[in-house]
């Protein structure tokens, strides 16, 4: 029997399930390897569980999908969440930091329609994941490796070192050096192929933090190039700023300031 | 005789499928009459007005690409045009034209999605793609063959197809060199007779009939299929300039949807995305697809929605033939982006996305800061047109068992291809503690 595979939604923009439909040349192939029972927007007939890979993409951000995941959870033998959302709380993680009650003072139409929770959180908060995906969105290489190794039941590794070493091995001008743009390069983990320093401007932090991010060094690199408060606080909150070594250093900036 | 009976009838879908985001359809009827009908949106909403504020101008196409991983260019374009009017930005021609050319990868690579992976599948009785590539091998390696093309337009540019990364406040952050976009070129040459066929084989459908009056809305341009630019008009009569949109356009929020209603002033819903540009803007798809969209029997401009799949073919074709020839003519531009300066002001955008117009409006204060950000994406616009659509279907469907009633909703709502990730973004915040 082939291994079923599940497709799951939370809170996101879809671009990351997106990924295996842009696997223009792999895909015919990879659906004659797997059963996909739950995948609603490339299937319309859904089947219930258990499955043996779930994917799931998104950020919890209602009681229901709180309790949805958990659902999720038992039915799935591997459990992998794909991107920045379901991995780090995503851009919409930025609420995380809002002032609750000016949102509650703001006015708006009809506020009692809407159910939603105070914070966006990534997937592991609620339930545990035995493989991130990180990225914003995740790289569709990436993405099929870690489906290639889950099939052969192999443990997926991915690489965690920062978009640095990516620059220098395809041999990209240093934005920093050369221009004296500000970059997350130092501190991100590779993923992406170090796309924007490639296309000439710095690294805004899509795959997240690198396993050797020196923080500290990072925040003096950028008091250097004249981001200091509010700027870096913004750079280092942006689509993974929920998660923690970003979170905490840029929680640090903004009480120094205050 | 027989007596009549009252009788009942539901129609209920969960959760839509093969649309991007999550949505669920009710009906009720009693005696062949709609008591309720509801098209429940319950994408959770994201709240990107909200944390828009206090951020850069320089990082607001980044953010808002994240509004939807299927047309970030969209989103990307009505954020720069629209923040590039509150500047005083000049582009250079040769940027335009590069905008173009992403906008035309965008509308390749979407739409070829939404014909094959999406909507194809009800018109040939197949679950998915991949049901139906078992016996419709041909049609579905040709579709992925041109959506690779469209995504590979976008990548040239941005360096990746979803959220790309080249696009800013002036222009991009690096343009492409000639010999870059060649090699693109003789991937679109290649795919340029699929693009043809694929029109042929979406026409080959069997269609459903409907004639219904229904006022269409798209940008019109004064010699270009619009894509970037141009008037804002209908096909009853309203021809505004961006700024004056509101004097012509109302939003309204219902119990049921996380998604706000949009409707003419005055009048009622309207219709956005491929069908409304065709038909509002027939004369400028250039005589050869004018010819071919002629050849498919339909007649132009065209008020059944279930040809919105033969449009969307069409501008596949169009943006392959226009990404073509903006090859063909492309200068490196001298600077790949406009230089930034930082004010304060008030600037509003339409840009087609490959579902409709898209409506951006932002303030910043002197520092480039942003105090306020107002998105309209074209789902949320098309929802209230696609429940009327249902309203005119439902009476017919008693005569269907349930399968099949449920079936054909299912088509009419994805004749628009709703992408309901990006039409539930902007509502704002009520907090309910877990």
């Amino acid at each position: 029997m082939k291994p079923r595979v599940a497709v799951f939604k939370f809170a996101s923009c879809d671009g990351c399930q997106l990924q295996f439909l842009n696997a223009e040349d792999e895909l015919l192939r990879l659906a004659g390897q797997v059963d996909l029972v739950y995948f609603p927007e490339a299937r319309s007939r859904s089947l219930p569980g258990p499955y043996d890979i779930a994917f799931v993409e998104g950020s919890i951000t209602t009681p229901d999908d709180a309790r949805r995941i958990i659902r999720v959870r038992e039915e799935s033998r591997y459990l992998v969440t794909i991107g920045a959302c379901a991995t780090a709380g995503g851009i919409q993680a930025l609420r995380n930091w809002a002032d609750v009650e000016q949102y509650r003072r703001v006015v708006y139409p009809s506020p009692e329609f809407i159910s939603t929770l105070s914070t966006s959180t990534p997937i592991s908060e609620h339930v545990r994941v035995d493989f991130e995906v990180w990225g914003c969105p995740i790289d569709k290489g990436q993405l099929l490796a870690v489906t290639r190794s889950l099939l052969s039941g192999a443990k997926p590794v991915l690489p965690a070192y920062s978009v640095c070493m990516e620059c220098k091995r395809r041999g990209n001008v240093c934005v920093v050096v050369a221009r004296g743009e500000p970059c997350l390069g130092p501190v991100t983990r590779t993923g992406c192929g170090a796309l924007c320093p490639a296309l000439n401007r710095g690294c805004y932090g899509c795959f997240g933090p690198a396993n050797d991010e020196n923080m500290e060094s990072f925040v003096k690199l950028l008091a250097q190039q004249g981001v200091t408060g509010d700027d870096a606080v913004r750079r280092l909150r942006g689509i993974n700023g929920y998660v923690r070594p970003w979170r905490e250093t840029a929680d640090a900036i903004a009480a120094q300031k205050k | 005789m027989p007596s009549r009976r009252k009788r009942s009838r539901t129609i209920q879908v969960n959760y839509l499928t093969r649309a991007e985001g999550e949505a669920a359809l009710h009906i009720s009827m009693r005696d062949g009459e709609v008591v309720d009908l509801r098209l429940e949106i319950f994408e959770p909403p994201r709240f990107f007005e909200s944390f828009l504020r206090g951020r850069d101008s320089r990082e607001a196409p980044d953010l808002t690409a994240r509004i939807c991983g299927i047309c970030p260019v969209a989103y990307q374009m009505s954020t720069v045009h629209a923040l590039e009017r509150i500047c005083g930005i000049t582009i250079d021609p040769a940027v335009r034209a590069l905008r173009r050319l992403y906008y035309c990868g965008e509308w390749i690579e979407s739409h070829t999605l939404h014909i094959h992976m999406l909507a194809a599948p009800d018109f040939l009785g197949c679950d998915s793609i991949i049901t139906m590539a078992e016996k419709h091998r041909e049609a579905v390696e040709r579709g992925l063959r041109i959506k690779k093309a469209g995504n590979a337009i976008v990548a040239a540019l941005g360096g990746r197809s979803v959220h790309p990364v080249g696009a800013c406040i002036g222009g991009f952050t690096r343009a492409p060199g000639r010999e870059q976009l060649s090699a693109l070129r003789d991937q679109l040459l290649r795919i340029r007779g699929d693009a043809v066929e694929c029109v042929r084989w979406v026409a080959s459908f069997d269609l459903p009939a409907a004639n219904r009056d229904i006022e269409f809305v798209s940008l019109r341009h004064p010699d270009e299929y619009p894509m970037n630019e141009g008037r804002v008009v209908s096909s009853k009569g309203v021809d505004v300039d961006v700024d004056g949109v509101d004097d012509f356009f109302e939003e309204h929020q219902v119990p049921y949807s996380n998604a706000l209603h949009c409707k003419v002033k005055g009048r009622g819903p309207y219709f956005l995305g491929p069908l409304a540009r065709v038909n509002l803007n027939f004369d400028r798809l250039g005589a050869e697809i004018t010819s071919i969209a002629r050849e498919t029997g339909i007649s132009w401009p065209s008020s059944n929605p279930y040809t919105s799949i033969v449009a969307r073919a069409l501008e596949v074709l169009y943006s392959v033939d226009e990404a073509i020839r903006i090859i063909d003519s492309y200068r490196p531009p001298d600077r790949p982006a406009a230089p930034f300066e930082a004010r304060a002001g008030v600037g509003r955008a339409v840009t087609e996305a490959p579902r409709g117009s898209l409506y951006h409006e932002f303030e910043t204060d002197e520092r480039g800061l942003i105090r306020s950000a107002r998105i309209v994406p074209p789902t949320a616009q098309n929802q209230a047109r696609i429940e009327a659509d249902l309203r005119d279907l439902a009476p017919g469907l008693a005569q269907h068992p349930q399968a099949l009633a449920t079936r054909m909703c299912e088509m009419a709502i994805r004749n628009y291809d709703p992408c309901i990730s990006c039409s539930t973004h902007f509502l704002k915040l009520n907090i309910e503690e877990l």
